[in-house]
């Protein structure tokens, strides 16, 4: 038990955080046909991170935050003059933009020697959930001891943070969301000021990007943004399901893919461990598959 | 009388082009057709006066007023294809979507929206429809889904963006039977119509665009061959 | 053979010595100009077509098949890190990942934006996962796996260099025959159809050619990159030229430049991945094109 606390329960707690943050929020984005954006937005926020961890030289989540929000905005306004000066389509201006603000966040990564610090490319490509570790823990009796709490790895509280904005933010604004996703023309012309809403929506898939991508890396926090979501899109056609269904689901990837990573080799034989955001990755392209199946098998029973 | 609409010098671009040149008009109570070629301008015309799109000058008034004033007063009606279909919603969800600024943002639907909503689907002849998938119904119904939005909105004035383009000849029928009722009951209908058909059946007034006004009044004096030969440029199919 | 008796054995030498390149840097850096010209052109018509996202599709697809190619030659006792096979298992798994693509399409659905988010980072995942399998392997071929990712121009041998660009060459080829069904093709596919001309067909052969682009690219500017290198050099060409040869030439030039530029930074610099270098490169022609754009 005590191994479990220490060595498993971070982990699992910042991918049931992560996935469930994300697949949450990647529901807008799909409805929103804008999925692209989540690629991007993902992609984005490398410098602004760096930035922030390389500037203050703290291991505290404030300022990678602010570098990332930063960064999306920057991205965001740097989309909007690729298009115009540039006379590009939507799809190839975000293409070019966030390759390009992803290079120099690879490049600041090595120049300002941030890897020297706990933030390296292996961070950023394949995630770090296996470094999160509470050795504070003794028992379970740590859970309620304020002072071994406060050793919890500072990722989590990041992640625990933006979980609960971003709940709060669906529930309290669960319809005005829901008619900008359907209709924004219809909304602004209630009067509505859809850029702004679009604006934050866009920061909060930001900053829950930056949480889950010190866990699980850049590529896999488009998993859990798109995966989810995608899934419940195949299977339902409620918009309470799509939405509160993406969140568990993505919330179930993430504890199935740490739980597993440890003891699905050990049944195997081999003697390692999977990389555990990988496999959450891997677990939701195949929910994604199955879902496709049974939603071919309805049609052709209905048929 | 403060005509229920009006645009005052307007002039709007779309990506980079001129779409409306100095477009000065008022409309009048009544259902008014906004006729034109493609490109002459007509959706920009009523995307620009409600601000959804930015207008290079010029200014529009509603009751004599801003529109934030009036707002409550105005119904948008847009393009059909501008929306995906496919999205998780039923019918009676979509109507209720209007009567967002008189609720919560969260919670269930208070039971009077949620009448004036069923109310809005049976006067378009989709009650039973209700809870339906929009996704699974046909264009004419999901055009008349958006009608009854509009009129769940419970506006004076409705700006309305090619309400029957597309459609059957059932829900045609019902569209303008509904449209009548509003012009019976002292609201203005202003109708971007994608063709020339109905005009003179239907309409009590035109405003012919080409990207400029070419004519404006009723459909007797300004519905002519002329005006449709100057704005069309000289394509036959008056009805 | 003892240094003195190889031909051009102090010309080289003389060069080693002045701080200039080597004989192998410069075929690596040929090779990636090579690749960068071949992906400026496919770029292109890619671009016109509204498919150049699918190279981000491609590049994420590949990286399972790269891992278990690499495992498949290692177990049967083969040099894991050689080139041939990983490019196959590349092409084999990104052709994977666009059947997937094209499934989730049809279910009427999925939009393709989405399709392509899951993809790329549901085939990447796997491929990840292939990784920490690959890193626990008695003959370590993990380390130069990672290495296609970001790309790392500093560890290709002449061979490599060679294969790579030579795939690239062939694409180039292939639009040069091809030309005037392409460009009919970019520019009016309606008219195209009318003109008999076999348009599924050839929206196929340039798929194969996003395909064969991306894969060649993979070892000197690695899976993530790749599709910048596809975006960027095509979209500077359109900005500043008027016309199909002379946007393809632009983008061949731009592209080919920004491969070399980017492998010469990395093979100086080798912390910063071959990648990142190439895209920033590429990132300066097309400022510059947007600036001549607006003179």
């Amino acid at each position: 038990m005590t191994d479990f606390l220490r060595l498993d329960l971070p982990a699992l707690l910042a991918a049931i955080l992560a996935g469930g943050t994300c697949g949450l929020l990647g529901s807008f984005l799909v409805l929103r046909r804008q999925s692209l954006l989540g690629d991007a937005l993902s992609h984005a926020i490398l410098p602004g991170i760096v930035v922030g961890f390389a500037l203050t030289g703290l291991r505290s989540a404030g300022p990678m935050l602010l570098g990332a929000l930063g960064a999306a905005l920057l991205a965001t306004l740097a989309i909007g003059w690729v298009k115009r000066l540039a006379r590009l389509e939507t799809g190839a201006a975000t293409g070019l933009v966030f390759t390009g603000f992803f290079a120099v966040g690879l490049v600041l990564l090595e120049v300002t020697g941030a890897r020297s610090a706990d933030l390296d490319v292996d961070c950023v490509l394949f995630g770090q959930l296996e470094t999160l570790v509470w050795l504070e823990a003794t028992s379970l009796s740590s859970l309620f001891d304020p002072v071994a709490l406060a050793g919890l790895p500072r990722q989590l509280g990041l992640l625990a943070a933006v979980a609960v904005v971003a709940g709060l933010v669906v529930a309290l604004c669960w319809r005005p969301l829901q008619l900008i996703a359907f209709d924004p023309a219809f909304a602004a012309s209630l009067g509505m000021r859809v850029g702004r809403w679009e604006l934050g929506l866009n920061l909060l898939i930001a900053a829950a990007a930056v949480a889950a991508f010190e866990s699980v890396g850049s590529i896999l926090v488009v998993a859990m943004l798109v995966c989810p979501a995608v899934a419940l899109r195949l299977l339902t056609d409620r918009y309470r399901v799509q939405v509160l269904g993406g969140a568990a689901l993505g919330a179930a990837l993430g504890a199935l893919g740490v739980l597993l990573a440890g003891p699905l080799p050990a049944v195997m034989g081999l003697a390692l461990s999977l990389n555990a955001a990988g496999l959450i990755g891997t677990l939701a392209g195949f929910v994604v598959a199955l879902c496709l199946i049974f939603r071919a098998r309805r049609r052709l029973e209905a048929v | 009388m403060t005509a229920p609409f009006s645009v005052e010098g307007l002039n709007a671009s779309y990506a980079g082009r001129p779409a409306l040149t100095d477009v000065t008009w008022a409309a009048s109570p009544g259902l008014t057709a906004i006729l034109g070629p493609n490109g002459a301008g007509k959706s920009t015309l009523l995307k620009a006066a409600l601000g959804l799109i930015p207008s290079d000058s010029g200014r529009a008034l509603f009751f004599g007023g801003s529109l934030d004033q009036a707002r409550s007063r105005v119904a948008y009606l847009p393009q059909r294809a501008s929306v995906d279909w496919d999205f998780p919603a039923s019918a009676l969800d979509v109507v209720a979507m209007a009567r967002l600024p008189r609720m919560r943002w969260w919670g269930s639907v208070p039971r009077a929206e949620r009448d004036v909503a069923h109310e809005a689907l049976d006067s378009v002849g989709l009650g039973e429809f209700a809870d339906r998938q929009i996704g699974g119904l046909s264009g004419g119904q999901q055009q008349r889904v958006f009608l009854a939005r509009a009129l769940a909105q419970q506006a004076d004035l409705f700006l309305m963006d090619e309400p029957l383009a597309a459609v059957d000849a059932v829900t045609e029928q019902t569209i303008l039977a509904v449209l009548h009722g509003l012009v019976r009951e002292g609201k203005t209908v202003l109708m971007v119509h994608h063709d020339l058909s109905l005009i003179t059946a239907h309409f009590d007034h035109v405003l012919i665009l080409a990207g400029h006004v070419v004519a404006a009044g009723q459909v007797a004096e300004a519905f002519t061959d002329a005006s449709i030969a100057a704005a069309f440029g000289g394509l036959p199919g008056r009805a | 053979m003892p240094p003195s008796r190889r031909p051009l054995a102090g010309f080289q030498g003389a060069h080693e010595r002045m701080g200039m390149i080597g004989h192998n840097t410069l075929i690596v850096l040929l090779g990636c100009a090579a690749l960068g010209a071949a992906s400026g052109v496919v770029g292109a018509f890619a671009l016109l077509r509204g498919r150049a996202l699918l190279a981000d599709a491609i590049g994420h697809a590949a990286l399972p098949g790269v891992v278990a190619a690499s495992l498949i030659v290692a177990a049967f006792g083969g040099p894991a890190r050689s080139l041939g096979p990983l490019l196959l298992g590349a092409a084999l798994s990104a052709w994977l990942g666009l059947l997937a693509l094209r499934a989730l399409t049809a279910s009427g659905r999925i939009r393709q934006d989405a399709a392509i988010g899951v993809v790329l980072s549901a085939f990447y995942a796997l491929g990840t996962v292939g990784l920490s399998i690959a890193q626990a392997m008695p003959n370590a071929a993990q380390a130069g796996l990672s290495h296609f990712i970001l790309g790392q121009a500093a560890t290709l041998t002449e061979g490599d260099a060679m294969l790579a660009g030579g795939l690239a060459l062939t694409c180039i080829g292939v639009v040069a025959v091809l030309f005037q069904p392409l460009r009919a093709l970019c520019f009016d596919e309606a008219f195209a159809r009318s003109q008999g001309l076999p348009v599924r067909w050839l929206d196929l052969v340039l798929l194969a050619l996003l395909l064969a682009v991306c894969v060649a690219g993979l070892p000197a500017v690695g899976l993530l990159l790749v599709v910048a290198l596809l975006i960027v050099p095509a979209a500077a060409a359109r900005l500043v030229t008027q016309g199909l040869p002379a946007m393809l030439a632009l983008a061949g030039a731009l592209g080919a430049a920004a491969g070399a530029a980017g492998a010469l930074v990395s093979t100086r610099f080798e912390n910063i991945p071959t990648g990142a270098a190439v895209v920033l490169a590429g990132l300066v022609g097309f400022g510059a094109a947007v600036a001549w754009s607006r003179r």
